[in-house]
């Protein structure tokens, strides 16, 4: 095939971003709003024609830099569904804009072409042009509401943090290219055969590893997690929270095992440590939270832990895990931010308690409320309970080869009980806290609510009937053997 | 509809249901929360009665795939050792649901979450696939904090809820890691339990990971169960705990840490059974006196009957430790006679709670010509549990003190002083000072219970254990056929199956260590 026949899917979506620019002069600027349903319905057209794609072995581009087989298009649908929602949640937050409405819908679609780009990096050099594409469009995304200085402030946070951890990268890099001559990944796999002690490789792959922790938000390089979260406009958050941290975890998984798979016993002492921090440190510091953004932020810090478990193991059990429980968090994290964004309105206002009364003022906010936080605490039926189970048990088979692992579960386990606390902290704020000021009903437009009943549909879907997920998962993780 | 899948998934299509009603109308809620309730009990005895006892294996059985390439499948049945249970299981969650008239406040979520609760652990029992029978069990008891937090009373409630909430999802973590390192170390690729007895009974599992399986399945199921020195939630969670909650939970949630350790972890880790059961036997003494003797000081009624139903827990123990016919017989009569007789007692402690204001046994006194039928009904209720011939607890602790006899002579005549000293000092003085001497001004004008309606869901429990005390063939019959070939597994002796009870009784086969 054709290069840019393999990568279609992401020139289709590139091209939806500039033609959304053009389209942007030509609209009144009180139809700008509607122009996110546009880029939202460019989106699914091409989720829909991900489908076309029938692969019968993996598909290289541009001399191998760019690999098309299960994993990537398992990820990219991954990023295309959660773009969806996120365009949608941009849409109802657009009134909180001054200007640029337009411009903040085509950012989301160049920050989604980097995550695409980034779920078929199969060489060094693809991987920073991606997550380059993905982090430089997140500055401005997160800086969005220039006049409010949280915004402002969560932007700067995460430009010097961001740009730090990419000069960590690139350092990095460097030493693996110095080391190993290649940056190919596929090249890299044959040459590092004989290079398990050679220290200059290690040293640049745990600097790769400080740039790719960086951002899916694991202990030690997560203290940017919560106030960014906090700052940033709820949009923003959600594709941060979601997008940004699968396009670490995707690239993680090909480094390790596609790029360096004679490293495997190296990396999994070093995830089991990080793994334990990450989840302790982010369960712990959720319990005294009190807005609800700051909350997600440390959740989502305890389940960067919970990812890098399931990459800890270096089974592909573990790998399709960590799929599963990838694709169950985008519903309950999109409904989760839907419902901040919709029953929120007042700038810097996102405390937990402002939930007061969600209960009588709107059923469908509140519902999908508790189902995202009960599926987040795992607890049936609900997609989160399945996919920790998943990861749960993929760390149990292989606990006997790899001891470490019993103490990671150990952690896991206390994690999970601390959680009930947080979440269900948000559940009994929603129902039982003493009604507030304002109990008008809150009016929902049909494009969110149907949103609202897909991500809840979602979850039920995923916890009652995995069997389709949990088969494609495992097909995606077959490509990474090397 | 297949009957098993019925019963259980009457009361959580319900609450679906009634999520989904506006909450205005509050007595449509409470009507589809007793017709679920209602049908399933009426669909559970109906699977009791038809249970055929002479039929080998499972009955009721229905099998669908759900995750092919883990091995998960949808997969219920019954037999002997469930088919007690789901009966008992439906007829408390009946009377709870009964007896919640008393909430007021929010009854939508109530009858949600109450509903979610017995639909899940009737599921828990009735499943035959470790997925499932964890799954249905989760689903169950996260409503039991969230019920305990929010409609809990009483100035400890908020640490009760935290302490409950803790232990309990502790050992529901402790049995699941132990569930699926159990899954993994058969290398079965099954979840099916009885793929899994199966495959076990030709190659079983290392003796090595047996000895490490099985105590970690004892902690976290032992913790579920209120196993001593595991049981300090059990009391103090039921004393703040809202009736209904306190009956489901105390009579049939409790009740699944048992039911798994006889299902699952006696045929599959015997090795591990053998070497780790003479720990239990000794740890169920501590059940049975120290929470005995605890029961003997305290004040307040809810927390005696919950420190009592503790101690009821050191019975069934000390069965499933003797790894005997009768002794394990006896234990699954327990179970069903405890669900009965601790959702009786909640239910009779929650009346006078609602009533009086006050479970403080030092205030309440001759209450006994008030309340002719409630103070009849707690009269009964404390005889029961003293194990009274008549009720369903005598059979089943009878069993249990005979079949662990040979085992361990100290511990039943430990447990026997127990049973008969103990309990009996706790549960009379709590009737004299309840129910006779004086009455006390301020309780002169104490309603009874009136109506048909009222007294339905105590009636229905208290002739629930009278039929079982005076019948226990209705129950023994089934069980043991179903509990010889788990000990025979268990044991590594021949199968018992075939041996009529008065062989069994005239204490031929007691020793089967």
């Amino acid at each position: 095939m054709h290069n840019l026949t393999i990568m279609g899917l992401e020139a289709a979506v590139v091209a939806a971003g500039l033609a959304l620019l053009l389209l942007d002069l030509w609209t009144p600027p009180e139809q700008k709003r509607n122009l996110g349903f546009v880029a939202a319905a460019a989106v699914a057209i091409v989720f829909a024609g991900s489908f076309a794609i029938l692969l019968d072995r993996p598909e290289a581009a541009f001399g191998g830099m760019y690999m098309l087989d299960d994993l990537a298009i398992y990820f990219k649908r991954f990023f295309l569904l959660a773009a969806f929602f996120v365009l949608v949640l941009s849409v109802e937050f657009a009134d909180r804009f001054e200007t640029g409405v337009a411009e903040y819908y085509a950012l989301v679609l160049f920050a989604l072409a980097g995550m695409m780009f980034a779920a078929s990096a199969n060489d060094f050099a693809l991987l920073f042009v991606s997550l380059e594409l993905i982090t430089v469009t997140f500055y401005v995304l997160t800086s969005y509401q220039r006049r409010r200085l949280r915004s402002v402030e969560a932007g700067v946070k995460y430009l010097i943090l961001g740009a730090l951890s990419s000069a960590f990268l690139v350092y990095g890099i460097a030493l693996v290219f110095g080391a190993s001559g290649t940056m190919n990944f596929s090249k890299l796999a044959t040459v590092s055969t004989g290079m398990a002690g050679d220290p200059l490789l290690s040293l640049g792959l745990l600097l790769v590893f400080v740039g790719l922790a960086f951002k899916v938000a694991a202990v030690p390089f997560q203290i940017w997690a919560p106030d960014v979260y906090e700052g940033a406009p709820t949009p923003t958050t959600a594709f941060l929270a979601v997008g940004s941290k699968a396009a670490g975890i995707v690239l993680l998984l090909r480094v390790i095992h596609l790029a360096v798979p004679a490293l495997s016993a190296q990396w999994s002492k070093l995830l089991i440590v990080v793994s334990g921090l990450s989840i302790l440190y982010g369960s712990l510091c959720a319990i005294p939270q009190r807005n609800l953004k700051r909350l997600l932020g440390y959740s989502s810090i305890a389940n960067a832990g919970y990812l890098l478990l399931g990459i800890a193991v270096m089974t592909p059990a573990g790998s399709a895990a960590v799929l599963y429980f990838l694709s169950g968090y985008l519903f309950t994290l999109m409904g989760a931010f839907l419902v901040l964004c919709l029953a929120i309105r007042q700038v810097d206002g996102e405390e937990i308690s402002a939930l007061a009364g969600l209960g009588q003022r709107s059923p469908l906010l509140a519902a999908t409320m508790t189902f995202s936080m009960v599926s987040l605490a795992g607890v049936p039926p609900l997609a989160g309970f399945f996919g920790k189970f998943l990861l749960l048990k993929s760390a149990v088979a292989q606990a006997p080869t790899t001891p470490g692992l019993y103490c990671l579960l150990t952690i896991a386990i206390i994690g999970v009980v601390i959680s009930l606390y947080y979440y269900f902290g948000v559940i009994r704020a929603i129902y039982w806290s003493p009604a507030p000021a304002d109990s008008s009903p809150i009016e929902l437009s049909m494009p969110s609510r149907l949103a609202l009943y897909a991500c809840m549909g979602g979850m039920l879907w995923l916890g009652l009937l995995p069997n389709s997920i949990v088969n494609l998962a495992e097909l995606a993780v077959k490509s990474l053997k090397p | 509809m297949n009957t098993l899948t019925f019963i259980f998934a009457c009361p959580l299509v319900a609450a679906a249901v009634i999520a989904l009603i506006p909450r205005n109308y509050q007595f449509l809620v409470r009507l589809l929360a007793l017709l679920a309730s209602l049908l399933s009990l009426a669909a559970a005895l109906r699977m009791f009665l038809g249970f055929d006892p002479a039929a080998q294996g499972f009955q009721w059985e229905q099998s669908v795939p759900w995750v092919d390439s883990l091995g998960i499948g949808y997969h219920v049945g019954v037999d002997g050792l469930n088919a007690g249970l789901i009966l008992m299981g439906a007829i408390v969650s009946f009377a709870s649901v009964c007896v919640s008239r008393e909430v007021k406040d929010r009854q939508k979520e109530f009858y949600v979450l109450l509903l979610m609760m017995s639909g899940g652990i009737l599921g828990a029992f009735a499943s035959l696939d470790i997925f499932f029978f964890y799954f249905f069990h989760e689903l169950a008891l996260v409503p039991t904090f969230i019920m305990i937090g929010v409609w809990g009373h009483g100035p400890e409630k908020n640490y009760a809820t935290f302490k409950i909430t803790l232990y309990l999802s502790l050992g529901a973590l402790i049995t699941l890691i132990g569930l699926i390192a159990l899954y993994v170390q058969t290398g079965a690729r099954t979840f099916d339990m009885v793929a899994l007895t199966r495959q076990v009974a030709t190659n079983p599992v290392s003796l090595s990971a047996q000895n490490i399986l099985f105590p970690l399945l004892l902690l976290g199921f032992g913790i579920l169960v209120s196993l001593w020195p595991f049981h300090t939630w059990a009391p103090l969670g039921y004393g703040a705990a809202p009736t209904a909650t306190a009956m489901m939970h105390a009579g049939v949630l409790k009740k699944f840490g048992l039911y798994g350790l006889i299902r699952i972890a006696l045929p599959l880790l015997p090795a591990g059974a053998q070497s780790w059961l003479h720990v239990l036997a000794f740890l169920c003494l501590g059940n049975i006196l120290f929470c005995g003797l605890v029961a003997i000081r305290q004040k307040d009624l809810n927390l005696l009957i919950g420190n009592s139903s503790v101690a009821h827990m050191g019975f069934a123990f000390l069965g499933i430790a003797s790894l005997s016919l009768l002794g394990v017989t006896g234990t699954v009569v327990i179970m069903i006679a405890h669900g009965l007789l601790a959702a009786l007692s909640f239910a009779l402690s929650g009346y006078l709670r609602q009533h009086a204001g006050t479970l403080n046994i030092d205030q309440l006194g001759g209450l006994l010509p008030r309340l002719p039928f409630i103070g009849a009904a707690l009269v009964m209720a404390m005889m029961a549990g003293c194990g009274l011939p008549g009720f369903a607890n005598f059979p089943g602790e009878a069993l249990v003190l005979f079949g662990a006899w040979n085992g361990y002579p100290v511990v039943v005549v430990l447990a026997a002083w127990g049973a008969l000293i103990i309990g009996a000092v706790y549960m009379l003085r709590a009737i004299r000072n309840i129910l006779h001497g004086p009455l006390p001004a301020r309780w002169a004008t104490l309603p009874d219970a009136s109506g048909l309606w009222q007294k339905l869901p105590y009636a229905l429990l208290l002739a629930a254990l009278l039929a079982f005390g005076c019948f226990p063939r209705l129950l023994t019959d089934k069980i043991k056929v179903s509990v010889g070939p788990i000990i025979a597994a268990a044991s590594g002796e021949p199968p018992l199956s075939q041996i009529s009870p008065a062989q069994a009784a005239s204490g031929k086969l007691l020793g089967a260590r």
